[in-house]
């Protein structure tokens, strides 16, 4: 009945918005096309548009610096990618503003006054030319870069002695599982989950008993993805239930688990978390982190990197995640063999 | 067509109406209050993204269980923007834009009597109806309305024990859907009939208003990939309800393995998306049409590029069936695939810089009329250029890695096709509604209207893509759960300020429409001065919109400020109506 309560308040808004313009005697019948008054008013307020449009441009590529991620991207490819992205951004930012200004700056020089004629003017086919040819130009060579950036990317055909790591969803929690000494992961299948072994291991498969399962810390109950710094990893992704979609925005990786299939994005971490958070980007951004959380009586948090489900998934879709670690390849070699494969754990 | 003057009844003539402009009123109010429900929908989510946690006592009053103690839950939010989709893209832009205008203007501008089915147009409306009131009826089911995104991928939106939302909730959304597709393919085949056949005597197909281009190359496009979805939604129909493997396979859910085996959520992909891609330009085209129309009209010149406009058109239909793949990039798709669809992605750009720049070339040397609809029209040309520019960052897979499914998309595709073609069907609505109710609208309410909604638009979509550049996902309940995005909380305040204004300033524009229909002062037969046909058929609505003989055409519809040899306006006037004969001596264009 509460919902009936704010309709009627709607309603009553609109009425009076109505009433409003009859008392201020607004209303008219004169000329229905605008009138020299309207057209001065208007075309002046849209350099007014024309200004806020800008100055939110500004204010948000400015205002945001220090709440964007990293300007340093923590793997090869994201260097890759990087690059083509701020190309694109400047070619994007300076069209942009060079067309709304002639599209709000034509709307004020044109606006209809007494006795202004309007050109007749329909076509010129070399104009047409001009602006067919200059994009289709502009775009052959983003097509070109970006094709080329995306297969550097997504070619993990001559990888030398990769890391393989399957990443394993489920509603909604991130299970992973290292390759071990023979780096071949053993077949998985939903069908053989029972017990402890929550990702489905063929536990029959020669290559399953070396695996190395990540398991939650016992005390913290954290769960550590750990990479070595330098080594490409291809990840090896499936899902147990719905799709989900694997985000590590810092390296600029993602790409979705589909139940009934194993999916695959390879990725070569080269910034480690302890120099990620030396960066000067970060330790900006999670200083001003650290003073709003003061603000809301929360603990103090250092930078982690991150890996998140980025495709709808249910109910909990917005807190599935898993931290990931970024070590010298020393320290990640003594820190897999401190942990049990799955011949030890199951 | 001999006798319109037989009996009507209150039921024949406004119900069960088979008159075209009866049914365009009727698919425009039915949009209207789908409209009213999704924009409010948005800006109840907003409200949970900018004050997480905090208790509103309207989230409360209108979400009942899913807001019990004023803060939304989890699955009510999803369930909010999965609805809020569905009903903004299909009810109110694909229906409520496309059946409107196509239905009002089609016969008037092409000169004819009717459409070429009244009986399937009245069909085509009705079904309409039915899905919105099952859409509307699915919100009220106790485990909640579909809630799996209004992309709806299995096995989310198959299995019941995935989400509350994928129970009976999403059965209904599937259902209202079916329905709603065939009455789309009713509407079609009947749009594209007719202008196929309809067309008065000189009225060629190069002396079509654009507008009726847009709307012909739309319903091609809409019966080219509309049966897609259906067959998709049928499968995914089939999996839920009858045991069959199409989208899924290998899944443990609930403490037990399913009988699924063999199935792709990503077959299903492919199909949604064959629709899907096409479905922004069967919303986008139609806008961009009105807006030829206005544009040109207000601005007492010629549109210019005329053919190059309608080979834009096509080109755009043509390439928007075969983009589909790059809202799969990151899928699982064959990375061979995703390089071929990069390339017919950014390839649209072209068609579309090339309407882009004719717009502005219009707009040059202009004597611009500033009303409301061509204020919205220019509003269009902004935002479509603002939300069309991030594309080439989207189309580009391999940028594409980094910001799919976050923030960022959402800002892209809300500018390019939610806000332009709203924009387009505000412009539609103060331009044609003269010719709907006889009655003009109130222009200050209309400015009104023009300033809150654009300023607010700006305002909402332009900081959310640096939230998504934060890395902030998208369908997120709230980003408390990762410190990274602590301080994007901000941008999402400000966000949800300029969102409530913008939903607010509707009632401005709701006030203004349903008050001017009784109240505004009765228009004059041509208010824009406008050279389209529908201008010559008299102010009062009358069966077969002529009196006597349908108008001849004698000419294309853009002859404004035409001059003569001595730089004289031809008959002192800046506009040349279409029926009107050719002068002597007079460059035909």
């Amino acid at each position: 009945m509460k919902a009936l309560f704010y309709i009627i308040i709607g309603v009553a808004l609109m009425v009076v918005c109505w009433q409003l313009v009859k008392l201020l005697g607004l209303t008219k019948k004169e000329d229905q096309t605008a009138t020299p008054k309207e057209n001065d008013i208007n075309g002046k307020l849209m350099l007014v548009l024309m200004t806020f449009i800008y100055v939110l441009m500004v204010l948000s590529l400015w205002g945001t610096r220090e709440v964007l991620l990293p300007q340093l991207g923590a793997s090869a490819e994201a260097e890759h990618i990087d690059i083509l992205f701020k190309y694109s951004m400047a070619l994007i930012l300076v069209v942009q503003f060079i067309l709304q200004a002639l599209i709000f700056w034509f709307t004020f020089k044109y606006r209809g006054t007494e006795g202004r004629k309007a050109y007749f003017f329909a076509d010129s086919h070399k104009l047409e030319m001009w602006w067919t040819i200059t994009p289709a130009v502009v775009l052959a060579g983003m097509i070109i870069y970006g094709l080329w950036t995306w297969n550097q990317v997504m070619d993990a055909s001559d990888v030398e002695d990769p890391l393989i790591i399957e990443l394993y969803a489920q509603q909604f929690n991130w299970n992973a599982r290292y390759a071990g000494e023979d780096n071949t992961l053993g077949n998985g299948n939903v069908r053989f989950i029972k017990g402890a072994n929550v990702m489905g291991v063929d536990m029959t498969d020669k290559n399953a008993a070396d695996d190395i399962p990540v398991v939650a810390d016992p005390v913290s109950f954290v769960k550590e993805l750990h990479l070595p710094k330098g080594r490409t990893v291809i990840f090896k992704l499936r899902s147990q239930d719905v799709l989900h979609s694997a985000y590590m925005p810092h390296f600029r990786a993602q790409m979705n688990c589909v139940p009934g299939m194993v999916t695959q994005i390879k990725m070569t971490p080269t910034v480690t978390t302890a120099e990620m958070r030396e960066n000067a980007d970060t330790k900006k951004k999670f200083e001003n982190i650290n003073i709003l959380r003061k603000a809301q009586g929360k603990e103090e948090v250092e930078f982690d990197y991150i890996l998140l489900c980025n495709k709808i998934c249910g109910a909990s879709h917005y807190n599935m995640q898993l931290k990931i670690v970024v070590e010298e390849e020393a320290d990640f070699n003594a820190w897999l063999k401190k942990q049990k494969t799955l011949a030890e754990s199951l | 067509m001999s006798d319109h003057h037989h009996k009507e009844t209150f039921v024949t003539k406004y119900i069960f109406s088979q008159d075209h402009k009866m049914i365009a009123k009727q698919y425009l109010i039915t949009g209207m209050i789908m409209g009213v429900i999704g924009i409010f929908m948005s800006m109840l989510f907003r409200l949970q993204l900018a004050y997480p946690g905090e208790s509103f006592g309207i989230i409360e009053a209108f979400l009942g269980e899913g807001g019990e103690g004023g803060v939304m839950t989890p699955d009510m939010y999803l369930a909010l923007v999965t609805i809020h989709g569905t009903i903004m893209v299909f009810f109110v832009l694909t229906a409520g834009l496309s059946g409107t205008f196509s239905n009002l203007l089609i016969p008037l501008q092409i000169g004819a009597r009717d459409m070429a089915s009244g009986f399937l147009n009245m069909l085509s409306y009705w079904m309409f109806f039915l899905s919105s009131v099952v859409m509307v009826l699915s919100l009220f089911v106790t485990t909640g309305p579909a809630s799996a995104g209004w992309t709806i991928y299995p096995p989310l939106s198959a299995l019941p024990q995935a989400m509350p939302g994928s129970g009976a909730g999403m059965t209904l959304w599937l259902v209202s859907m079916a329905i709603f597709i065939a009455s789309s393919l009713l509407g079609s085949l009947n749009y594209i009939v007719t202008v196929l056949n309809l067309r008065t005597k000189g009225m060629k197909m190069t002396r079509l208003p654009l507008t009726i281009w847009a709307f012909f190359i739309t319903a091609i496009i809409g019966v080219i990939s509309f049966p897609v979805l259906l067959s998709a939604a049928l499968l995914l129909i089939f999996d839920r309800s009858f045991g069959t493997s199409f989208y899924l396979s290998d899944i443990f859910i609930a403490g037990e393995v399913l009988h699924y085996k063999g199935g792709s959520p990503i077959l299903f992909e492919h199909l949604f998306w064959f629709l899907g891609h096409p479905e922004v330009y069967i919303i986008l085209l139609p806008a961009l049409g009105l807006t030829s129309e206005v544009i040109a009209t207000n601005a007492r010149k010629p549109i210019f590029g005329y053919r190059a406009m309608i080979a834009s058109i096509i080109a755009i239909a043509f390439l928007s069936t075969i983009v589909w793949g790059h809202h799969m990039f990151v899928t699982g798709m064959n990375p061979f695939l995703g390089s071929v669809f990069t390339f017919t992605t950014l390839l649209i750009a072209i068609p579309s810089a090339v309407k882009a720049f004719n717009y502005i070339t219009t707009l040059w040397r202009g004597n611009l009329q500033l009303n409301p609809a061509m204020m919205f029209s220019i509003g269009l040309v902004s935002t479509f250029i603002t939300g069309g520019l991030t594309g080439l960052i989207l189309g580009d897979s391999a940028l594409d890695i980094n910001v799919h499914d976050t923030m960022f998309v959402v800002a892209h595709f809300h500018l390019v096709m939610g806000v332009s073609a709203i924009f387009g069907m505000f412009a539609g609505v103060y331009h044609w509604f003269p010719k709907m109710y006889g009655r003009m609208m109130n222009k200050d309410l209309g400015y009104l209207h023009f300033w809150l909604t654009a300023i607010s638009a700006y305002g909402v979509f332009f900081p959310m893509h640096f939230t998504g550049l934060a890395g902030l996902p998208r369908r997120y309940y709230n980003n408390t759960a990762f410190p990274m995005f602590d301080d994007l909380l901000a941008i999402n305040e400000v966000i949800t300020i300029f969102a409530l204004i913008g939903g607010f300033a509707q009632l401005i524009f709701l006030a203004n429409f349903f008050i001017s229909i009784k109240k505004g002062p009765v228009s004059p037969q041509n208010p824009w001065k406008s050279n389209t046909l529908e201008w010559t058929a008299p102010v009062e609505h009358m069966h077969g919109n002529w009196p006597g003989e349908i108008p001849h055409v004698e000419r294309w519809p853009y002859d404004y400020s035409k001059t003569d040899e001595n730089g004289e306006l031809w008959g002192g006037q800046d506009f040349t109506p279409q029926n009107v004969p050719i002068r002597e001596g007079e460059e035909v264009f």
